[in-house]
C-alpha cells in the first residue's frame, strides 16, 4: 500500500496510506481464493459477503464490489481504513496461515473511495414518507447510521449534535492523516441528502431533554458515544500541560489548532510528550504531538508490545514515525516547576504477571525501580466512557457500572419504551464498525415497532 | 446562524449582547451558560447567561472584552451573526429558601449573577446585592439589581461610590449593613471570589463561587475545565460551574488559567486592531 515517506508524513497532516491505484486493487483481489467456507464474513462483526465483493472488483465491476459491501457497511470509506482488519476478516483469512491475509480492508477502501471520486454515488430508493419521526442523539457513526437507514425507510429523522460540526469522534478524535475529515464531510451531506435533519449546537439532556423530544417524536436513538475522559487519578494530573487525549486531540482535529492563529483555538506545541495508554487514541495523540514538531514522543504502556490494544498499521506507522515505545512503565507522578507547569513524569517498571478480565496479562510493579522523565506535556490516552448527562436526565433509563446505557445487544432496545442505544454508549469505547453494526439492528428494531 | 439583536458597550469594555437563540431561551435558567464561537475560525467561548427572553427567544450576556475572540464580538452589530451558540449548560444554580443572601457582582459577574438573584427572590429570601469594581464608572444594572433585592450596596476600590476599598472589607461591610447572610454567592474575577471566600471562611458562611476556568466544549467532553474542589477533580461545565468557594483549591486554578495567556495577549502586541488579526 503507497504511503508517505515517515520523515515527510511527520511535517504534515495529510493521510499517510495514499490508496491503492485499480492495477494494484486487482492485483489484490486476484490473491483471493474464494473459499468455499468464508472464515472472512465470520470475521466481520457486520457480516460483509467479502468473498463476493473481491470477485466483483476481480472481474473489474467495481459498482458491483461497492454495492454488496453497502448491503452491509454505511461506512465503508470510513471502516476501511479505521477498522482494526487484523484483529477481524484478515485475522482469519486463511491466506494469512502461509503468507499475507488477502488485504481486505484496503480494497474496501478502495471501492469506496473509487465511488466517491466517480461522482455517482447510488442512492437507494427512498421509502415514501410515513409520518413518523425519529430522534437521533449524537452524529457519530452510529447516529448517521441509524438516520440513513431509517430515513430510506421513510421516516423523518432529526440528528441532533452537540458539538458544532457532525460526525463525532470521527471528527473531533480520529485525526486528518487517518481519516480525512472530507470523507467525515461526505457521509453527513449523504444523510442530509436523504432528508434527515441536522440539529447542530443541541446538547440533549440540556437544551432539552430526551423526555422532552419524545413529546414530537416516536422514538429516539441514542448514540452519544464514549466522550467522558478517564484520567490516572495520580498527583500532579491537574498541572498545566497535562491533557486528555479527547482536549489534546478536540483542539487540534475538530478546533484547527495546528493552524493557530488562523483558527483560533491555542495549542500548545511541546517538545518532549510522554501518552499514557497504548490503543488508537494513543497512537493518534502520540503522531499528532510528532506532527505538531515535538523533538521526542514517548508511549507510556504498562504492557508489552504484543498486548497493545491499538490497530496494528498504527503502531507500526508510529514505530516508522520515531515515537518511542516504553513499555512495562507505569506513570505515578506527575512533577511541576513552582508555577503550575509540567516539567517530568515519575515512573515504575512493570512486568507481566497473571491474566486478569480482558485476558491481557497483568502488569506487575518492579519495585525499586522508580525513574523520572523530563517531558513538558503529557496526555492522557487510557480510555473513556459515556457521557453521564443523558443518564442523569433520563429516568427509568438503566445504566451500567461504567455509566453505559444497557440495550440488548439484538435489538438496542433499552430500559425504556421508546428508546434505542448502540454504539460506544453501550459497550463503552470500542470500533465504528461494531457502532454501525449495532446502529442498523437498533434501526431494523425501531422500524419493526414502529410499523406495528 | 444566530442573529445579533444588540451589542452595545456597557460600562468600559463590558459588553451587553442579546442574541437570537430560541432554543437556549427556552431552557435556560439562572447559572447556566452557552458555548459560542465569534466565526468559523474562532475557538469556542464560555459565557454566563445573564437573562433571556423565552417569549422574544433571545440570550443576554455580558462579556469582558479582553483577547482575540471578546474584540470580534466587541464588533458585532445588529443583525451580524455568528455561527454558534449552544446551551444552556452547567448545572442551574441552586435555589432555595436560605433566609438572607448576599449575591456579591464584579465585572462581568454582575451581569451573571442578575438570574440567581432575581431567582432567589422569587423563591422568598431576603437578598443583598454588593455590586464590585474599581470605580463607579465600572458598575451598571443597579436599577435591576434594586428591582429584586432588598438593598444594593456599591463597593469602589477608588471610593467614587458606595464604601472605599476591597472585598476584604466584606465582614466589616456586613456588620455595618447589619446583614447576616445565610449564604454568600460570589460571580466575577478569579481573585474577587477567591478573596470574598477567604474573608468568609473564619466566618462560617457558605459562599458559592461561580467558576470560569478555559473550555472547549462545555459538555465534559475533555477535561480542560477541571479544577480541584474538597481535593478531588471536578469538571467545572458539567460539575459545576458553581462551587463552594470554601473548598476550592485557588492557586491550581489561577495558575490553569494562565495557561494560553502567550497566545492570548499574542494578536494585542501587533500593530492593527486585535479584531481583525
Amino acid at each position: 500500500m503507497p504511503k508517505q515517506e515517515p520523515f515527510e508524513r511527520v511535517r504534515n497532516f495529510d493521510e499517510v496510506a495514499l490508496g491503492y491505484t485499480s492495477e494494484l486493487a486487482r492485483e489484490e483481489a486476484a490473491r483471493c481464493l474464494a473459499c468455499k467456507k468464508p472464515r472472512c464474513v465470520e470475521g466481520c462483526p457486520v457480516g460483509i459477503d467479502i468473498p463476493a465483493f473481491i470477485q466483483h472488483l476481480h472481474e473489474g465491476d467495481f459498482p458491483g464490489g461497492i454495492r454488496k459491501i453497502k448491503e452491509r457497511n454505511a461506512l465503508p470509506a470510513v471502516c476501511g481504513r479505521v477498522c482494526p482488519q487484523e484483529e477481524q476478516c484478515e485475522k482469519v483469512c486463511v491466506l494469512g496461515k502461509k503468507h499475507e491475509p488477502v488485504a481486505v480492508g484496503r480494497l474496501e477502501r478502495f471501492l469506496a473511495d473509487w465511488e466517491a471520486a466517480s461522482g455517482a454515488v447510488e442512492k437507494p430508493d427512498a421509502a415514501p414518507p410515513n409520518g413518523r419521526k425519529v430522534a437521533v442523539v449524537g452524529s457519530g457513526p452510529a447516529g448517521i447510521t441509524v438516520a440513513s437507514d431509517l430515513a430510506v425507510l421513510g421516516y423523518d429523522v432529526s440528528i441532533f449534535e452537540a458539538l458544532h460540526e457532525a460526525g463525532g469522534v470521527l471528527t473531533y478524535g480520529i485525526p486528518e492523516f487517518r481519516l480525512p475529515k472530507a470523507i467525515v464531510q461526505r457521509e453527513v451531506e449523504y444523510v442530509k441528502s436523504l432528508g434527515v435533519k441536522l440539529c447542530l449546537d443541541f446538547i440533549v439532556g440540556k437544551t432539552r431533554t430526551v423526555d422532552a423530544l419524545l413529546k414530537e417524536f416516536d422514538a429516539i436513538f441514542l448514540g452519544t458515544g464514549a466522550g467522558l475522559p478517564w484520567f490516572l487519578e495520580i498527583p500532579g494530573e491537574n498541572l498545566n500541560g497535562v491533557y486528555s487525549a479527547n482536549e489534546y486531540l478536540t483542539r487540534c482535529n475538530l478546533m484547527k489548532g495546528f493552524r493557530f492563529p488562523a483558527y483560533r483555538t491555542p495549542l500548545k506545541r511541546a517538545s518532549r510528550v510522554a501518552v499514557f495508554g497504548g490503543g488508537n487514541v494513543a497512537m493518534d495523540s502520540a503522531r499528532t504531538a510528532l506532527r505538531l514538531g515535538a523533538d521526542e514522543v514517548h508511549i507510556v504502556y504498562r504492557r508489552s508490545r504484543s498486548e497493545l490494544p491499538a490497530r496494528l498499521e498504527e503502531v507500526e506507522n508510529a514505530e516508522e514515525e520515531g515515537v518511542i515505545f516504553d513499555y512495562l512503565t507505569l506513570p505515578t507522578r506527575l512533577l511541576g516547576n513552582g508555577e503550575g507547569w509540567l516539567t517530568e513524569i515519575e515512573c515504575l517498571k512493570m512486568e507481566l504477571g497473571e491474566p486478569d478480565e480482558s485476558g491481557r496479562r497483568r502488569p506487575v510493579p518492579v519495585k525499586g525501580s522508580e525513574f523520572r522523565m523530563s517531558v513538558d506535556a503529557a496526555v492522557c490516552a487510557i480510555g473513556n466512557s459515556p457521557n453521564p448527562l443523558i443518564g442523569m436526565t433520563t429516568p427509568g433509563l438503566s445504566l451500567g457500572k461504567k455509566g453505559n446505557v444497557v440495550a440488548d445487544e439484538e435489538t438496542g432496545r433499552t430500559s425504556r419504551e421508546k428508546i434505542w442505544a448502540g454504539g460506544d454508549v453501550v459497550t463503552g469505547a470500542a470500533t465504528v464498525i461494531s457502532a454501525m453494526g449495532a446502529a442498523r439492528k437498533a434501526a431494523k428494531s425501531i422500524h419493526e415497532t414502529l410499523s406495528r | 446562524m444566530y442573529r445579533i439583536i444588540t451589542r452595545r458597550m456597557i460600562v468600559p469594555n463590558l459588553h451587553e449582547f442579546t442574541v437570537e437563540a430560541p432554543l437556549v431561551s427556552a431552557a435556560a435558567r439562572p447559572g447556566n451558560f452557552v458555548i459560542l464561537r465569534p466565526d468559523e475560525t474562532g475557538e469556542r467561548v464560555p459565557l454566563t447567561v445573564a437573562d433571556w427572553d423565552s417569549e422574544a427567544g433571545t440570550v443576554t450576556s455580558i462579556f469582558l472584552q479582553v483577547g482575540a475572540s471578546t474584540a470580534k464580538l466587541a464588533r458585532l452589530r445588529p443583525g451580524d451573526t455568528i455561527p454558534t451558540f449552544a446551551g444552556p449548560l452547567g448545572k442551574d444554580a441552586e435555589i432555595g429558601k436560605f433566609g438572607t443572601v448576599l449575591c456579591i457582582g464584579g465585572c462581568y459577574g454582575i451581569g451573571s449573577i442578575y438570574p440567581v438573584a432575581r431567582a432567589l427572590h422569587q423563591a422568598g429570601n431576603k437578598v443583598y446585592a454588593l455590586l464590585e469594581g474599581r470605580s463607579r464608572y465600572l458598575l451598571y444594572w443597579q436599577d435591576r439589581f434594586r428591582e429584586v433585592s432588598d438593598g444594593v450596596i456599591e463597593l469602589t476600590r477608588d471610593g467614587s461610590a458606595g464604601y472605599k476599598g476591597h472585598i476584604n472589607r466584606l465582614p466589616e461591610i456586613l456588620s455595618l449593613e447589619k446583614i447576616q447572610p445565610d449564604r454568600i454567592i460570589v460571580n466575577g474575577c478569579t481573585f474577587l471570589m477567591m478573596r470574598a471566600s477567604n474573608v468568609t471562611r473564619p466566618l462560617g458562611i457558605k459562599t458559592i463561587v461561580n467558576m470560569n476556568p478555559i473550555m472547549i466544549d462545555g459538555t465534559g467532553m475533555c477535561g480542560v475545565c477541571r479544577l480541584t474542589v474538597a481535593g478531588k477533580t471536578k469538571f467545572a461545565c458539567v460539575d459545576g460551574p458553581d462551587f463552594d468557594g470554601h473548598e476550592v483549591d485557588w492557586e491550581e486554578f489561577l495558575a490553569r488559567r494562565r495557561t494560553y495567556n502567550p497566545e492570548e495577549i499574542q494578536p494585542l502586541r501587533k500593530s492593527g486592531c486585535a479584531s481583525h488579526y
